[in-house]
């Protein structure tokens, strides 16, 4: 996986600090059928998603394939500063797994 | 004789420790079940399944401290944003969609510091019921959102 699929962001306001997070997926249901060949595409999805401040596990999302395509997720915590580092990490259902960093601006 | 009593001895041990061995997996599931992706919970067909996989009750308390932001009419079911915050002391926020095909969309474990907020971008087959559980202080809490759905988000 060559191209970056994960985009973060990491605010601080006041006493919270707001996450963001992009990540590019096609999150296939495995309803869906393929128009030309009427033959059902295989599910592909984020089962979990991962989220560390300074190293240590701050959130965790587990997945279905309810999840729309392309994933915005978003959370906040207390207790985070300025250039604290986030890392968020995704693992799909066929293993592929991507992480990416950020700072808390 | 004695060979006999010898075989059935070994066939004995053999079938026990597979017992063992199967009572241990068992053991070991609910364990772990919090830290893994629950794959009984996605795999639900109703909402009293999926509650039941990840909580061991369905039974939750309706509440007026859980917020369900999302559209009253979605347009295109596929990407319905939806967030969710509550003033209650949350340890995990579930998020399902009712009418859904496997009603479990998603399920979200805050950690240190956490604070009971959480967006996303769901999908929804057909006009459904948003419903956000609440895990607090070791009880279920909920809320419900109708949402319109125009043009379905999960068949092809």
């Amino acid at each position: 996986m060559a191209e970056k699929t994960i985009r973060i962001r990491a605010e601080l306001s006041g006493d919270v600090t707001d996450v963001k997070a992009l990540i590019n997926h096609t999150m296939e249901t495995g309803l869906r059928k393929d128009a030309k060949t009427g033959e059902t595409i295989p599910a592909h999805f984020i089962q979990e998603v991962t989220c560390e401040v300074n190293g240590k596990q701050n959130f965790t999302a587990q997945w279905g394939v309810a999840i729309s395509k392309n994933p915005y997720l978003s959370y906040q915590f207390k207790g985070g500063k300025k250039g604290d580092k986030i890392k968020i990490s995704w693992v799909d259902n066929k293993g592929d797994k991507d992480s990416e960093e950020g700072q808390v601006q | 004789m004695t060979k006999m009593k010898r075989r059935t001895f070994l066939k004995g041990t053999a079938a026990s420790s597979m017992i063992g061995l199967a009572i241990s997996a068992g053991l070991l599931k609910p364990r772990i079940a919090m830290a893994a992706w629950p794959q009984v919970g996605f795999d639900a067909k109703t909402v009293d399944g999926a509650l039941g996989a990840l909580y061991q009750s369905s039974s939750t308390s309706p509440s007026t401290a859980i917020n369900i932001k999302a559209p009253d009419i979605a347009e295109n079911g596929a990407v319905v944003p939806i967030t969710v915050t509550t003033s209650l002391p949350a340890e995990v926020i579930t998020l399902i969609v009712e009418k859904n095909p496997s009603p479990l969309a998603g399920n979200f474990i805050l950690g240190a510091g956490g604070i009971g907020y959480v967006s996303t971008r769901v999908k929804m087959g057909k006009t459904s019921k948003l419903i956000a559980v609440v895990k607090a202080g070791g009880k279920l809490h909920s809320a419900d959102k109708e949402v319109k759905v125009t043009i379905g988000g999960c068949g092809g």
